[in-house]
């Protein structure tokens, strides 16, 4: 930012970041025990950031929370520890493994078998266990139609469940925190950020991002035009196979059901050219999960999903 | 690309970021029927914001249901229930960006709980655009949205005249349909008012200029849309900075810290800088502004919409929902205020002696609905006195009683201000918006 404004402007970056500051701020000032979902993806890294810098000199008043599928790339984690004990913020681990050990969930089994979906429960059961009342995801309106409809504040009742039909209205920026106990609020301070907003503030705030963001060399194979990276959780077909390409990831989940794109993009630049270039949509792109139906979003999100 | 009559080469999908001039958030008001989700269709497929995938998706849907072109409006479904049903439930918000702005459209439907969802839609819109078929002319839908976005003061407002190609591109259609909304508002208190005809389905005047319509002498809307000049429409003179969260550190270790006390917030009004003579409400005394921090560093300015936190001169004991302001330019102070009110309850109605609990700011108070004055027609503007409640939708005039003081101006000096929501105490829900007005 500038330090003087002749016409009292700002860019299209400075007011996002503006916003979701006025945002994380009402959180910290109006609820007893939030909690920041950080899964070293992108979207959550921003989140983090802007966090850091709401309460900047002082450190973010809160811990972050990571739902791990047990299934992640061994890069993310390693970058999530690292990032996490350099903001000298406390980290809550949901384990997915732990939820199907202690019988909580079953896992999927088949081609198609994730962890994605058995998500939800370890995360409602450690906002229960906690006792989260503000649970901060990086979820951006852009990203999915059922999203599109959601509040910056989203009320989730003692079953952590959505109700688009019955959504609190939300005027100017004035939000409405009031809950029962065993309810809760997810707050999304990205809404109003596209995609390439989230990279061009990686980029001007020159924030580290894991490594498989950029182009690197991956074995491979490919399943409904997505290219999976061959790894142990997933059985692969016969008629699935494996070959090296050089490739990075548009978005970060699961190794089960995130998908690679061909790219040479190895700076941030060139992925930023990427994005402004592309036709497809994220997650139509790489991400198996939404795949299942027209509503498979809306769908989990009824239920509690991220 | 949709149908043969296209618009010709769409505009670029996104530039660099330098270039941008910030965000304009506008709000589309009008049914299906006016071709609103076509129009919003035909400028996320125009400015390249729709991507294959969404588009495939769109085209599998309008075959499957029989329809000989690609349908557009289908692109703004969004729940479950509003594909099968062919309505919108709720506001949605999609995004385009083009090399000179990032737009945020507040898409409202035009059906059921029509008020509410356009009233939240226009609180922070800076443009409405209201719809109108032009084989149709203003109806009484339209007359009510050009209504509630001057409630909500929507600095500007387009008449976009949908449909053109229906009436043969006829200028003197489009010529009546503006005379007769013109004469309309001149009972509303509309800032700034722009009148396009517009061919949503075939493109025309949208992004490109109309070969059909040479006759029209202003640029296509999404011209308007780039170029409008919002940057004078914050209030930059009165300094409003609602406290919304005191910093403090607590680093014993670095003595710089440990004393280290700011009051951080978004700015409501008005620009701050160092040096700046100061008063905190309620305590009335008055500081010297020492520094404006950022994470990024010190700031010689800060003003709306930026998030900020101030440090002062002096030891004064502030705290969240208080107001800093300029000795010799604050606020109302009172604990009695007029507003006009938007009741959104499905479940309640809002009658003499309510209680409610009052967000403003960032305050949070409780109240007591004093007086219920009148119920406006949104459709007429005519005032109905004697009433006994506000239902669903409907809007009046109120006086509010609050157990504490708020720090105040009327909407029509702030939007930031001015504006308050009610909450039931006993569901938690948002259950009304209101502006306060002037006369106190």
């Amino acid at each position: 930012m500038p330090l003087t404004h002749s016409d009292y402007s700002l860019s299209q970056l400075d007011v996002l970041e503006a916003e979701s500051i006025h945002v994380i701020r009402e959180v910290a000032a109006e609820f007893e025990r939030p909690v920041l979902l950080f899964s070293g993806g992108k979207d959550s890294i921003v989140m983090l950031a802007l966090a850091e810098r709401a309460f900047w000199p002082a450190k973010v008043p809160f811990p972050v929370m990571h739902v791990d599928t047990g299934h992640n790339f061994p890069e993310v984690i390693e970058f999530r520890d690292r990032r996490v004990a350099d903001t000298g913020v406390r980290l809550v681990v949901a384990s997915v493994q732990e939820s199907i050990d202690a019988g909580r969930v079953t896992e999927e089994t088949g081609r198609w078998a994730s962890r994605n979906r058995l998500q939800t429960v370890s995360l409602l059961d450690a906002i229960a266990d906690h006792r989260f009342d503000a649970v901060f995801g990086g979820a951006r309106r852009d990203e999915e139609k059922a999203r599109a409809k959601e509040r910056v504040f989203s009320f989730r009742d003692e079953f952590g469940q959505w109700d688009p039909k019955n959504q609190r209205p939300e005027l100017w920026n004035i939000y409405n925190t009031r809950i029962r106990m065993g309810e809760h609020i997810r707050v999304f301070p990205l809404s109003n950020w596209t995609e390439l907003d989230i990279w061009q503030y990686i980029a001007r705030e020159e924030l580290e991002i894991p490594s498989i963001y950029f182009a690197h060399p991956r074995n491979v194979f490919e399943r409904d035009g997505m290219l999976l990276a061959d790894n142990p959780y997933i059985p692969r077909g016969e008629d699935e196979p494996v070959f090296r390409a050089t490739v990075r990831y548009r978005t970060v989940g699961d190794m089960t059901c995130t998908g690679a794109v061909e790219s040479a993009a190895a700076r941030i630049d060139d992925v930023i050219a990427e994005i402004a270039a592309t036709r497809i949509t994220e997650r139509g792109q790489t991400r198996a999960d939404d795949r299942t139906s027209e509503a498979a979003m809306e769908d989990r999100k009824r239920e509690g999903y991220f | 690309m949709p149908d043969a009559a296209g618009t010709g080469s769409p505009v670029a999908a996104h530039g660099p970021a330098g270039r941008h001039t910030g965000i304009l958030r506008l709000a589309t008001a009008g049914s299906v029927d006016d071709g609103k989700s076509t129009l919003i269709g035909r400028l996320l497929y125009d400015s390249k914001a729709i991507f294959e995938d969404q588009l495939a998706a769109v085209e599998r849907t309008s075959r499957a249901r029989g329809e000989d072109y690609t349908n557009l409006a289908l692109l703004t479904d969004g729940l479950r229930a509003e594909r099968e049903q062919g309505i919108t439930i709720d506001v949605a918000y999609r995004y385009f960006a083009t090399p000179r702005r990032k737009f945020i459209i507040a898409d409202t439907p035009g059906h059921i709980q029509y008020t509410r969802n356009m009233v939240t839609g226009a609180s922070t819109a800076d443009l409405a655009i209201i719809l109108v078929d032009a084989r149709n002319g203003l109806t009484e839908q339209s007359r009510r949205h050009a209504f509630l976005a001057t409630l909500l003061r929507v600095p500007h407002l387009v008449l976009a005249v949908n449909k053109m190609d229906l009436v043969g591109y006829d200028q003197a259609v489009f010529e009546d349909i503006c005379d007769e909304f013109s004469a309309f508002a001149t009972k509303l208190d509309i800032g700034d008012l722009t009148f396009v005809p517009i061919s949503a389905l075939h493109g025309d005047n949208v992004v490109q200029r109309s070969e059909n319509m040479a006759w029209h002498d202003g640029p296509p809307l999404l011209r308007h849309l780039e170029h409008v000049h919002i940057a004078s429409d914050r209030n930059l003179i009165d300094v409003r900075f609602p406290v919304q969260y005191v910093i403090r550190p607590h680093q014993a270790t670095d003595p710089d810290l440990h004393d280290y006390r700011g009051y951080a917030g978004q700015v409501a009004g008005g620009v701050l800088k160092p040096g700046d003579e100061v008063m905190h409400l309620p305590s009335g005394m008055s500081t010297q502004i020492s520094r404006i921090d950022t994470a990024r560093g010190p700031v010689e300015e800060a003003f709306p919409p930026m998030s900020v936190t101030l440090v002062l001169a002096d030891d004064v004991d502030i705290s969240r929902g208080d107001m800093i302001c300029r000795p010799h330019n604050q606020p109302m102070v009172t604990q009695d205020v007029e507003a006009m009110v938007c009741w959104m309850s499905d479940s309640a109605t809002l009658t003499p002696r309510s209680r409610v609990i009052v967000k403003h700011t960032t305050r949070t108070v409780k109240a007591l609905v004093r007086d219920l004055h009148y119920r406006l027609d949104v459709n007429t503007l005519h005032r109905e006195e004697g009433i006994d409640r506000l239902g669903l939708n409907e809007i009046g005039r109120v006086t509010l009683r609050l157990t504490q003081p708020l720090f105040c101006d009327p909407y029509s000096r702030n939007r930031q201000t001015g504006g308050l929501i009610l909450i039931d105490e006993a569901t938690n829900g948002t259950v009304g918006a209101a502006m306060i007005t002037e006369g106190h």
